[in-house]
């Protein structure tokens, strides 16, 4: 039963269970995993015959001498740097301002939380002509503030502050939901405890607030650095299949994307996923550092 | 006093920025319905003076977008509920069996979880070659009928059920196919909701992958398809706009009637679908 020891026989069981699941996520999830590690060191592979004739680490020499990788790193960052941090500070002021009404809540939470069940291809063509230069609705509302018709998706000046507003106002939904959800768990005694020691509204949002919901700004952070390191369909979207002009929204999917599907190049796309593999965890493993010192749980 | 200017500037600010997210999707809507002189009309019209529904016939008469839509529908459906079948097995298993290497397994899953997928792209594109797979449903649905994500969250709800009503179940003579069709997943229905609705959502709004593994006409999905159609519409925004709102709209039906489950769901697990 329940807590009785593993048998051969309960094994064959639970493995009959697993079965189906097993067969799919070992072959399209565990096995790639080993695979594009190796795929990583092929320097001359032939894909039709799969046949690999030689091995090594050019690959990776090849990557880290190309200054197109060196830009799409260096996008990425400031794509991540830009969505994140703006997408936490955002969704908690909307999640505290929310917590603290009543009429209409239900309504405000619907219409914040739309825009992630929708289709970023969709939704990214109507930014593109939100941010025409001439005709779009942005340069007409900065036109009541004297701003001149700026090229949104045309100057490689703009183009990634574009994709960064873009993809905010895409994910602030799902952190506001998450930010709710820690608001609510927050037991009205500490308040009250705080308000009898004399602290005003202001303290009790650094004393009680800030530190009760670090959890959840810990997941939100986590969730939204490694969404957007691998950032794509906005970009393909809303540069309509290309990596922005003159490259300004090259980022490592991006790149990746390209080495493998427009350059045929599998080795050199394999070695840049593996480097973004390796980045994710780095940035992950110090959060959670970090988290360990900062999050009171 | 004070408090109530408080609670008036709450609302100024929500209601600000409600419109600022409400403000595409009724662009959207307004530009779908103009003709084309207007749609680049300064100062912008948000109202038509005849809504031009011809756009949305013109639209998807202009690419085979009802051949696209049932394309999504299809690998869709059979995605979830593929999907949803293999993790219920197999969360069963995780939360109410004993087995050799339950804990080793688990973490190597837990471990995959952390590999970002785009990097799984290449072997697999590799495999489906190999499987002649390309350009065939089979591509778009097969990789993704296992995932951990929900076998995960359904494994915590099943633990979440008592034990004393799995031992009723062994007492009246229930086998576990039966307890497990028939107790548990009704009981987890909730959940069960919540990771189908976001599983949906997901599949529906995929692009990568579809991107990649087709390349006929007639395997696209919505936004793939959409995607090709920008180049055809050209700066036919009112065309473009009416066949966003297409590819928008089930899914904010969808969303409408199931927000309930979706909100719960994202609640419970904190991770995306």
């Amino acid at each position: 039963m329940l807590n009785a020891k593993p048998t051969i026989k309960s094994t064959l069981k639970a493995l009959l269970y697993l079965l189906p699941m097993l067969v799919i996520s070992i072959t399209f999830s565990i096995y790639p995993i080993i695979k594009s590690f190796i795929m990583s060191f092929y320097t001359k592979y032939d894909f039709f015959k799969d046949i690999v004739s030689q091995y090594g680490i050019d690959n990776f020499k090849f990557i880290f001498a190309d200054p197109d990788f060196h830009l799409a790193v260096k996008n990425t960052l400031i794509f991540v740097v830009g969505v994140v941090p703006l997408t936490v500070i955002i969704s908690l002021v909307i999640a505290l301002l929310l917590n603290r009404i009543k009429w209409l809540a239900g309504f405000f939470r619907t219409v914040y939380f739309l825009p992630f069940v929708t289709s970023t291809v969709a939704i990214a063509q109507v930014w593109h002509w939100i941010y025409n230069s001439d005709y779009g609705l942005l340069n007409y509302f900065l036109g009541f503030f004297g701003v001149n018709a700026i090229s949104w998706l045309e100057s490689p000046k703009y183009a990634m502050l574009a994709l960064i507003i873009m993809s905010v106002w895409k994910n602030l939904g799902f952190n506001i939901i998450l930010f709710l959800v820690g608001l609510n768990n927050i037991n009205e005694r500490y308040y009250q405890a705080a308000k009898i020691d004399g602290a005003n509204a202001w303290h009790q949002f650094t004393n009680v607030t800030i530190p009760l919901l670090s959890p959840i700004t810990f997941l939100v952070s986590v969730n939204g650095v490694i969404g957007s390191f691998k950032v794509f369909d906005e970009i393909f979207a809303l540069f309509n299949g290309t990596p922005g002009p003159s490259k300004s929204a090259l980022t490592i999917v991006y790149y990746l994307y390209q080495k493998f599907y427009t350059e045929w190049k599998y080795g050199i796309a394999a070695a840049s996923g593996v480097i973004l593999f390796f980045m994710i965890l780095l940035v992950t493993v110090f959060q959670l550092w970090y988290s360990k010192r900062h999050v009171h749980y | 006093m004070k408090l109530k200017v408080a609670m008036v500037l709450r609302y100024v600010i929500l209601i600000l920025g409600a419109a600022i997210m409400l403000m595409p999707f009724l662009w959207m809507l307004s530009t779908s319905l103009k003709t084309q002189p207007e749609t680049v009309k300064i100062p912008p019209i948000w109202i038509p003076k005849h809504l031009l529904f011809s756009n949305y016939v013109n639209a998807l008469k202009e690419a085979p977008f009802v051949q696209y839509f049932i394309n999504s529908v299809i690998v869709t459906t059979v995605t979830t509920l593929g999907q949803l079948f293999t993790s219920i097995l197999a969360a069963f298993a995780f939360s109410r069996l004993n087995f050799y290497g339950k804990n080793i397994l688990f973490v190597i899953f837990l471990g995959t979880m952390m590999v970002p997928g785009e990097m799984l792209i290449i072997p697999n594109f590799v495999t489906l070659s190999k499987m002649h797979l390309i350009n065939t449903y089979g591509a778009l649905i097969i990789p993704w009928l296992a995932s951990f994500f929900t076998v995960f969250t359904l494994r915590q709800t099943f633990q979440s059920v008592p034990d004393q009503i799995y031992y009723a179940a062994k007492i009246d003579g229930a086998s576990d196919w039966h307890y497990l069709w028939h107790v548990l997943v009704p009981i987890s229905k909730s959940t069960i909701t919540a990771v189908t609705v976001l599983q949906v959502i997901g599949s529906w709004n995929a692009f990568m992958w579809p991107l990649i593994v087709t390349n006929t006409e007639k395997l696209r999905t919505l936004p793939v398809g959409l995607q090709a159609f920008t180049s055809d519409a050209g700066t036919n925004y009112a065309w473009l706009m009416a066949a966003s709102t297409f590819v928008i709209f089930p899914m904010v039906v969808l969303y409408i009637f199931l927000q309930k489950y979706i909100i719960a769901g994202i609640s419970k697990t904190g991770l995306k679908g």
